[in-house]
């Protein structure tokens, strides 16, 4: 369920990214905002990004009901790592001894929150809120 | 650039308080009995009814338009280490609003992912 998070997420970024860089710097006005919102939602790409992103938080939701949030977190950046080894096995790429250095950081750090008991708070009782 | 840094603030604020409500609502809601489709289906629709849901959404819709307005104005390689900083600011979070047990490895973790990610995305900037 962490590895489906991870992976959604990360798709997503990726599209939400590439189509961002369509659409342009946005422009903090009224007119802008508006303009840009509606270039936002007829793009593809974002859409596409969209539907990452609620595959993501479908296994969020899943997760946070069971784990602690300062567990959970922590494994999201572990998608860096994947895309990492995914591009030196697969592509062939060049990786710069920075970026290896980041790489190893975040799987050491991802497997010390890993080692930590992972649910530390007791279940909550329902509660209604005034949202 | 202040520009920048005050909706990178406003950023971090609400991606922290819409995940710690979110939490909040999905450990009141509980979780699914198994991992099938049926039973994560019903917990999601047990998940909906919450109110901590809804308090959480709002904060993380307007995190997410921050963060599509912040990388059409600065580039990834600073967006995404930047935004690393949640990772530190929601760790602070889950351990004084929700009370969780942030013991020393768990910090030590949280603090070489969030320098891990800076590392891996400084890299996409030329050296002069």
């Amino acid at each position: 369920m962490v590895l489906a998070m991870v992976v959604c997420a990360n798709a997503g970024d990726l599209l939400l990214k590439r189509g961002m860089t369509d659409i342009g710097a946005v422009e903090v006005s009224g007119s802008g905002l508006a303009h840009a919102f509606r270039l936002t939602v007829t793009n593809p790409t974002i859409w596409l990004a969209i539907l990452f992103l609620l595959g993501f938080m479908i296994c969020y939701m899943t997760v946070l009901s069971w784990a602690d949030y300062s567990y959970v977190m922590p494994a999201g950046a572990f998608g860096y790592a994947i895309l990492t080894f995914l591009a030196v096995i697969f592509l062939h790429e060049s990786v710069s001894p920075r970026r290896w250095i980041g790489v190893i950081m975040i799987c050491i750090g991802v497997m010390l929150v890993g080692q930590t008991k992972p649910r530390t708070t007791e279940a909550v009782a329902p509660q209604k809120v005034t949202a | 650039m202040t520009a920048t840094f005050l909706l990178l603030a406003l950023f971090l604020c609400s991606t922290t308080g819409g995940e710690i409500a979110m939490t909040y609502g999905m450990k009141s809601t509980g979780e699914p009995e198994r991992l099938r489709p049926k039973q994560v289906l019903q917990f999601l629709g047990r998940a909906v009814c919450n109110g901590w849901f809804w308090v959480g959404i709002p904060l993380m819709a307007f995190s997410f338009y921050a963060l599509l307005v912040l990388l059409s104005w600065q580039p990834i390689s600073f967006v995404i280490p930047a935004s690393a900083l949640s990772n530190v600011v929601g760790t602070l979070g889950a351990k004084y609003i929700l009370k969780e047990e942030v013991n020393t490895a768990r910090w030590a973790g949280v603090v070489l992912v969030c320098i891990g990610v800076a590392l891996v995305s400084l890299d996409s900037i030329p050296l002069r």
